[in-house]
């Protein structure tokens, strides 16, 4: 690449990136071995701080806590999150499950070398990882918060009818498809408007500008364009054996801390679990919060009103 | 015995013909832990087509991934490179690989022409409740890149078979594969899985033999 392409690709990320003035890049990075590969560890904050570790959602990546994790820190917190296998920065793997993401998560909190629980947050997957986290490790975790992440017995909004055998087979077949593809795809090229406007069909509620803001993060420039990082062969569906109704009286069970916070504009990516679904089913105790007029993304949209209700709450309970 | 390796997603995957000739192939799925046996066993030596065996990721002599995240799911999607690289066969599936082999008959139903089921390891696997969800352990000093990979046996010993899950997938077979006898279920093991699919009209009990010819016909 000419120092000329590279300057200019300098000045188009800063131009994007300008136009999101609270959005703010970690302060610190470092790689944290999962037993064999590597996943992106990025900390904002004061490192005496108190610890939270944030958990993102599927398909996303540390970048979309640039505008919620900076305004969490200021209020005097070590705010510590990681890209999933595969997803961001980390390092793809051949193999992706649930558990075994859940397994990367305490690594991650392992390598904050503290003895003392720690707080963690998470959004959508990343809020029903931290509540299994906090059920496998209950000594190792404070309190949990749980963005946008609390199940509900119908399960994803994107779920099927498996009763019809023709959308089974699509889902089933479909997956083995991708997976006899998948080792020779990568993502496509495209501008980062390009890609800001795709992602905008399942984020159909954030601003372009936060779009084209996170392409500069989660997306990476080849010679032939802007590519999302995250591993091609990675595909939503099919959801296996698991069901959502034996995540429910675990949750239930927790004794930690617990913040519930859920947006109650329903969008294909989030869980469609109503206010009414969520409250029942929270540990004893829990505050609750359903936000009128947001989405899926409640930190995304209402950066400074989670990052006062998420400090207020650990200030509280710790 | 000839091997070839087949890439599939970022495995490289072993699958070893015992046996060449014409005709319908029979596919060995091993058992958890295991790995492809040498030769056609005397059981199966009947099987009037090609027999072919395939070691899974992190078994016999495929490829070892990093850090586990074993499903049950990715083995099916190992056994399905094969049906990429063979076309429509037979499934011989032991224990883990009798249950992968329902999964991919389930979501492959026009392609795969039968299924027999025997013993072998990994046929319960963690049962068909929810059970309490572990954080699991492998010492560091034994992932040295060997078969079977412990990550394998600690994830695939432990993972949830709910009767509805099969029974979703043998009505996909009732339906699509077009089989009066899809499935011969030859074990001695009847984990909740198997005892649910056993009510399907397309699964009969018998054994490897029966399913051998049951399968053979034209």
């Amino acid at each position: 690449m000419s120092r000329g392409h590279a300057a200019m690709t300098s000045s188009e990320v800063d131009r994007v990136r300008s136009r999101l003035p609270g959005a703010k890049r970690p302060e610190r990075s470092r790689r944290v071995d999962v037993g064999g590969i590597e996943v992106a560890v990025v900390e904002w904050g004061r490192e005496e701080d108190q610890p939270v570790a944030l958990a993102h959602g599927g398909f996303d990546f540390a970048g979309t806590w640039d505008l919620f994790a900076p305004l969490l820190a200021d209020s005097g917190f070590r705010v510590v999150a990681w890209d999933q296998r595969g997803h961001g920065d980390s390092d793809v793997a051949a193999l992706y499950t649930w558990e075994a993401d859940i397994r990367d998560a305490a690594y991650v909190i392992d390598s904050l070398e503290t003895k003392d629980p720690v707080p963690v947050l998470g959004h959508s997957k990343g809020g029903g990882m931290m509540n299994q986290l906090a059920e496998v490790l209950p000594h190792r975790v404070r309190a949990v918060i749980n963005l946008d992440g609390i199940p509900n017995k119908r399960g994803f909004n994107t779920q099927i009818d498996r009763s019809d055998p023709q959308a089974l087979e699509a889902e089933l077949s479909g997956w083995l498809d991708h997976r006899r593809r998948a080792g020779q795809s990568s993502r496509r090229a495209d501008t980062i408007d390009g890609l800001a406007e795709r992602r905008q069909l399942m984020n159909p509620r954030l601003s372009m500008d936060w779009l084209r803001y996170l392409v500069t993060v989660g997306a990476k420039q080849d010679p032939d364009g802007w590519r999302w990082k995250i591993d091609p062969t990675l595909r939503f569906g099919p959801s296996g054996a698991w069901r959502p109704e034996w995540a429910i009286p675990r949750l239930r069970g927790l004794r930690v801390p617990y913040l519930g916070v859920i947006g109650t504009v329903e969008e294909e990516m989030g869980w469609g679990t109503t206010p009414e679904e969520a409250f029942p089913v929270l540990p004893d105790g829990a505050e609750f919060h359903a936000l009128a007029d947001t989405g899926h993304f409640v930190h995304i949209e209402r950066p400074e009103d989670i990052a006062s209700l998420v400090a207020d709450f650990l200030r509280r309970v710790l | 015995m000839k091997t070839v390796f087949l890439d599939h997603v970022r495995s490289k995957l072993a699958l070893h013909e015992l046996r060449g000739g014409d005709g319908q192939p029979l596919l060995i799925l091993h058992g958890l832990g295991e790995q492809s046996p040498s030769a056609v066993p005397i059981s199966l030596e009947q099987w009037v087509g090609p027999v072919f065996a395939l070691d899974f990721t992190g078994h016999g002599e495929s490829s070892v991934p990093l850090a586990g995240g074993y499903t049950c799911e990715a083995l099916m999607s190992d056994a399905d490179a094969v049906l990429a690289e063979l076309g429509p066969l037979t499934l011989m599936g032991y224990g883990l690989g009798g249950y992968v082999g329902l999964l991919l008959f389930g979501s492959r139903p026009k392609e795969i022409k039968g299924l027999i089921i025997s013993d072998g390891p990994g046929l319960d696997g963690g049962g068909d409740k929810a059970t309490s969800p572990q954080l699991l352990h492998v010492k560091a000093a034994d992932l040295i890149g060997q078969t079977p990979d412990p990550w394998a046996l600690a994830e695939l010993a432990s993972d949830i078979r709910p009767r509805d899950y099969a029974a979703d997938h043998v009505r996909q077979i009732e339906i699509l594969a077009g089989l009066d006898v899809a499935i011969v279920v030859a074990s001695l093991g009847r984990p909740a899985w198997l005892s649910e699919i056993m009510t399907s009209a397309v699964v009969t009990d018998g054994d490897v033999g029966v399913g051998l010819s049951t399968f053979s016909r034209p």
